[in-house]
């Protein structure tokens, strides 16, 4: 595979290219987006990583029920094809390489982007970037999907096929396993249930082109991976992902380049072990775990985007990214790492880490592909996934997992970095939707409002017809100037909607020794309430955030709770009226993407609507401290953040609001 | 706290006046085990039996079972809908299949039941199984026979695998047992005689095409070889654009009007005191009664103007004597 493998000396006979240097952004709106893209570049970055809003990413125009609070969050919002021609403003796409994670609607937005190209007078087929594309990891961890599965992946075998002859450079999807691991997979279900997913691709693929572009196809699949801070065998799972890539392709596709069946993937890395104490500790983890993707030539990351310090804590400011900028540029060059080839050729012990991953993942794959391949197999992932996030918050909690500041070393100088309280992170400006529910309004106004329906009237044709591709028509919406919202409903009227499972009912039960005294408690508690203490675990808004949600689930269970969780992106109302018939004593809410402030009063209200008023709510995820007042101050009893990392101490609570409200006494 | 205004008469005469926002606060007292809850249960119940209402109560007793994943709640998503249509209100007992561990139990299956969280004719609530495969929770019994006082429509969603005796055809008045195509199971009980003839029989996921059709007829030309072709066997999809609904709703009405409510009822009382004695008195219990073979027959022998209550006292009765 290398071609300087034979060469005496160790050294490569001229400085390897370092990789893409990307940064993950993206806030407010396009013309704000815009001007931090500008300055990102300016800065030595040599990549575009779009980061889009939740609204956009599930289909919704910011005027939407559904986008209330979550407009320009933690991304941009992307309207219609006005918006991307702003974001896009100046860049020359015949030059840049654009990665936009998007999914759901990753057809769409691949349409806008090609629309505003040929506007700038660049053609299809010289353009470069990445949709990100993957549906059943959205299912199995990220939260931003909108159809069920089968009209899923054709949209997605749309894409491939549509991009593999008139869009030639780009890579239209980008399978991942960087958010298996931030939902809790070890590394062999890391390599397994990505592979999986890669064959489901490939093989909805198959059904919709002519076998000879399989190979093209194959050549044109990359992957978007993770990089622990075990970063030894981080870089053996790359290394068995690749020759388990190679043997895919060679075996199973028939694919006979060697070049085409080459592993290319992009990383971001590690962000689950990032931790809000101690937050400086984590540009430590950030750069050993740069370097899994990074040390062995052999299987480099194409491009590579670093979460900041301060990931725990909210958005990253401008400076906060370009400090993880400046750590890829020292590593690619200050260091001579791009000066050799493999160093880890010939290495004993990465050859037999190798070898050891390779076989526990092909035993998974081997039991996906018995459910019926990973399509079918989302139940059984999401599960597992689920369980893996449990061992490791165990492991933590028991000490037999060291995270420093968190479990060792835990007495600290106060941090400068945080001296000035909640300074610290971006905070989009609060106007931001406000100003884009007109914005889209003014822009369906000022349209030909006949031209777009038309076009979406074509487009539920083509999705309807099962046969044709929807991205031509998908092209002629966008610039017809229909929205993404448009867009999106018009699919979900042909496709129906869906609800990834949950996975938490499938969850081990801790030993009841470790929980025996809070069961003891809830029974106590139970007992004097006449029934079974209840305990209703809710996800407003689009967030899809569900690790802490699903661990507070079923830690409660095993503390002897009922616990009604029926998982993420609900509304208000859903959840005031499922704690209404329920009967629930307590109401837990978490959110991570940061509209708190917007959705917690509406829950409250909504709760106070349906009858509600004596129910306790206790709220968690990603609050920076102000917010954490302000909520209380609004009615909620507590508040909980990543620093709150003994899930036992929050069942007490739990108990013990619910004993305090009902008047039991605490135990003798 | 339960409020003292919301004793087990007062909720009991709300159910009568069609009420449907008691069902919350009338489920979480047939919830409770504490012996003040216990008095008012009996309050309730008898408020909504039939000496009470004049007749049974008006509700359809539907129960909707099958193996798990199958498609149940995806469907009762359409069917409640269907109702909605028809203008009936709809509650939904959904009896999860997560079992109870270290007592506690996830309940997360009426996620799977999409309905319009502001409609107040809809009702759901989420039952704990324990660890009885096909089994009720022990409030199901009598969370059922309460609503279909006030309600038009009461699902009992249970997962039942089918060749055990599910216990969801004690409490319905009508049973439809859902079908996996592709998954023989429910045709080869039918055959071997292990499982019961369902009232309706339901093949879901008929969007997979002919795996579909021919679950259908394999499962109608072997009710013929039992005599059985008047039993409805129905096709529906859940997925978009989602079919057969209005054909189910029809023929599990038709099962209704073809019934011996009373009757059926009758021994769905009977079935729910005998229950609800053996959860308290356990096995020795029913040994005191000379065994559930015998106390069925003793029960069917019974005033049938008793209510649960009344018959379970009954019983207690029949044991001291006994014993
Ligand atoms: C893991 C992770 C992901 C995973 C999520 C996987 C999953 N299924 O959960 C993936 C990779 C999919 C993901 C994606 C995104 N993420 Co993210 N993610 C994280 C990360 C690294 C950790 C979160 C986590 O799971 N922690 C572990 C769990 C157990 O902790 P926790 O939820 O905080 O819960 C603890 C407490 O808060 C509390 N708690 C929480 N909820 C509740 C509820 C109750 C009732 C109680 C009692 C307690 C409680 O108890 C828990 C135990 O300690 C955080 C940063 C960080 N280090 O915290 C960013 C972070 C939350 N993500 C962020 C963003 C922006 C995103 C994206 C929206 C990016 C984008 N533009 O697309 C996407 C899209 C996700 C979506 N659909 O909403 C931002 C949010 C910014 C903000 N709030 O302003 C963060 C803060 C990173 C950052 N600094 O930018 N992410
Ligand atoms: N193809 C298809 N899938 C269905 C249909 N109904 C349900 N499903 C899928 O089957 C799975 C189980 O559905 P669910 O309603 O939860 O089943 P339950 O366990 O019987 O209640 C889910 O993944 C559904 O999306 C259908 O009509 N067609
Ligand atoms: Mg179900």
């Amino acid at each position: 595979m290398d071609p300087m493998s034979d060469t005496p000396l160790p050294r490569l006979s001229e400085r390897d290219r370092p990789w893409l240097m990307r940064t993950y952004a993206g806030h407010s709106d396009a013309k704000r987006s815009n001007e931090l893209y500008r300055r990102n570049l300016e800065k030595g970055q040599t990549g575009l990583s779009v980061a889009f809003d939740l609204p956009t990413q599930t289909g919704y125009d910011p005027d939407h029920e559904l986008a209330n609070g979550e407009v320009g969050k933690v991304g941009v919002s992307i309207a219609h094809v006005g918006d991307m021609r702003t974001l896009l403003d100046g860049i020359p796409l015949d030059q840049m390489n654009t990665s936009m994670t998007i999914n759901a609607t990753a057809a769409w937005l691949l349409a806008l982007y090609v629309v505003v190209a040929e506007e700038q007078g660049v053609p299809q087929d010289r353009l470069q970037g990445t949709t990100q594309n993957d549906i059943l990891k959205e299912y199995l961890s990220r939260g931003t999907y909108a159809f069920p599965p089968g009209p899923s992946m054709r949209l997605i075998a749309d894409t491939i096929a549509y991009t593999v002859t008139q869009v030639p450079k780009w890579n239209p999807i980008n399978i991942c396993s960087y958010h298996l691991q931030e939902a809790g997979a070890t590394p062999v279900q890391e390599i397994a249930f990505t592979m999986s997913n890669a064959i489901a691709v490939l093989d909805a693929v198959r059904e919709r082109v002519p076998e000879e572009l399989m190979e093209d196809v194959f050549g044109r699949i990359s992957f978007f991976v993770n990089a622990g801070v075990r970063f030894v065998e981080e870089h053996a799972k790359l290394r068995a992902m690749a020759q388990l890539w190679d043997e895919l392709g060679r075996e199973r596709y028939g694919v006979q380049d060697d070049k085409k069946r080459r592993f290319r993937y992009g990383v971001q890395v590690n962000s689950l072990g990032l931790t809000e104490v101690q937050p400086e500790n984590n540009v430590y983890r950030i750069a050993l775990e740069a370097l899994a993707v990074t040390l062995g030539r052999g299987t480099r990351a194409r491009a590579v985007q670093l979460p900041a310090w301060n990931e725990a804590l909210g958005l990253p400011r401008p400076w906060d990214q370009q400090w993880s900028l400046r750590l890829q540029q020292i590593l690619a060059y200050e260091t001579d790492l791009l000066e050799y080839p493999d160093i880890f050729e010939g290495s004993k012990v990465m050859d037999a880490l190798v070898t050891e991953l390779l076989s526990a993942a092909k035993e998974e794959m081997t039991h996906v592909a018995e459910l019926g391949g990973a399509v079918d197999g989302v139940d059984y992932m999401k599960g597992a996934l689920v369980e893996s996030q449990r061992e490791r918050f165990s492991r933590i909690e028991a000490g037999e997992q060291t995270v420093v500041g968190i479990n060792r070393f835990t007495s600290s100088e106060p941090s400068p970095l945080t001296a000035d309280g909640d300074a610290g992170i971006l905070v989009v400006d609060s106007r931001v939707e406000a100003e884009q529910r007109e914005a889209v309004s003014r822009w369906r106004s000022e349209r030909d409002q006949a031209g777009v329906d038309a076009a979406l009237k074509e487009l539920a044709r083509v999705a309807r017809s099962d046969e044709e591709n929807v991205m031509p028509a998908t092209i002629t919406a966008a610039r017809a100037g229909a929205t993404t919202g448009e867009w999106a409903q018009t699919l979900r009227e042909v496709f129906g909607e869906y609800r990834a499972p949950t996975g938490v009912g499938e969850a081990a039960a801790l030993p009841s020794e470790e929980v025996a005294e809070l069961r003891e408690e809830v029974e106590r508690v139970s007992d004097a309430l006449g029934r079974r203490l209840k305990f209703l675990v809710g996800k407003p808004g689009l967030d899809g955030h569900s690790n802490g949600a699903e661990q507070i689930a079923v830690r409660a269970r095993d503390a002897g709770m009922d616990v009604v969780y029926e998982g993420i992106r609900l509304t208000p109302s859903q959840i005031a009226t499922s704690a209404a018939q329920e009967g629930v004593h307590i109401i837990g809410l978490s959110i991570l993407s940061g509209s708190h402030r917007e959705l917690i009063p509406t829950v409250l209200k909504a709760l106070r609507d349906a009858g509600i008023e004596d129910v306790p709510v206790v709220v968690g995820g990603i609050i920076p401290e102000a917010d954490a007042a302000w909520l209380r101050e609004a009615g909620v009893a507590s508040v909980y953040t990543p620093k709150d990392w003994d899930l036992n101490r929050m069942m007490r609570d739990i108990i013990e609001l619910v004993a305090a409200r009902h008047g039991i006494a605490a135990p003798a | 706290m339960t409020p003292a205004s919301d004793d087990g008469r007062a909720l009991g005469d709300r159910l009568r006046s069609r009420d449907l926002s008691a069902a919350a606060p009338v489920l979480n007292m047939l919830e409770s085990r504490s012996p003040e809850a216990r008095a008012q249960t009996a309050a309730l119940l008898h408020a909504v039996s039939p000496a009470s209402v004049g007749g049974e109560a008006p509700g359809h007793v539907v129960g909707v079972t099958g193996p798990p994943g199958v498609g149940k709640s995806s469907l009762l998503s359409h069917l409640v809908e269907g109702w909605r249509g028809r203008g009936r209100s709809v509650a939904v007992l959904a009896v999860d299949p997560s079992s109870r561990r270290s007592g506690g139990a996830l309940l997360g299956d009426r996620a799977r039941i999409d309905v319009d969280p502001a409609d107040r004719a809809v009702f759901v609530r989420s039952m704990a199984a324990g660890n009885r495969l096909g089994g009720l929770a022990p409030s199901t019994r009598a969370a059922a026979s309460a609503l279909a006082a006030a309600f038009d429509v009461v699902v009992i969603e249970t997962v039942g695998v089918g060749q055990s005796e599910t216990e969801v055809a004690d409490v319905a008045d009508t049973v439809a047992v859902v079908v996996q195509p592709g998954s023989g199971d429910v045709l080869q009980f039918l055959k071997a005689g292990i499982m019961e003839i369902p009232d309706v029989l339901v093949v879901t996921k008929a969007d997979l095409g002919r795996v579909a059709t021919r679950a259908l007829s394999d499962l109608r030309s072997a009710l013929r070889a039992l005599g059985a072709q008047d039993t409805a066997v129905v096709a529906v999809s859940s997925v978009s654009p989602p079919a057969g609904i209005d054909d189910l709703i029809d023929a599990l009405d038709a099962h209704r009007q073809s019934l011996d409510l009373p009757a059926r009822r009758l021994r769905a009382r009977r079935m729910h005191a005998l229950a609800d004695f053996s959860a308290e008195h356990g096995e020795r219990g029913l040994r005191a009664l000379g065994g559930r073979r015998a106390a069925e027959k003793w029960l069917a022998e019974q005033d049938p103007g008793l209510d649960v209550p009344a018959l379970e006292e009954a019983l207690g009765e029949r044991t001291a004597q006994r014993g």
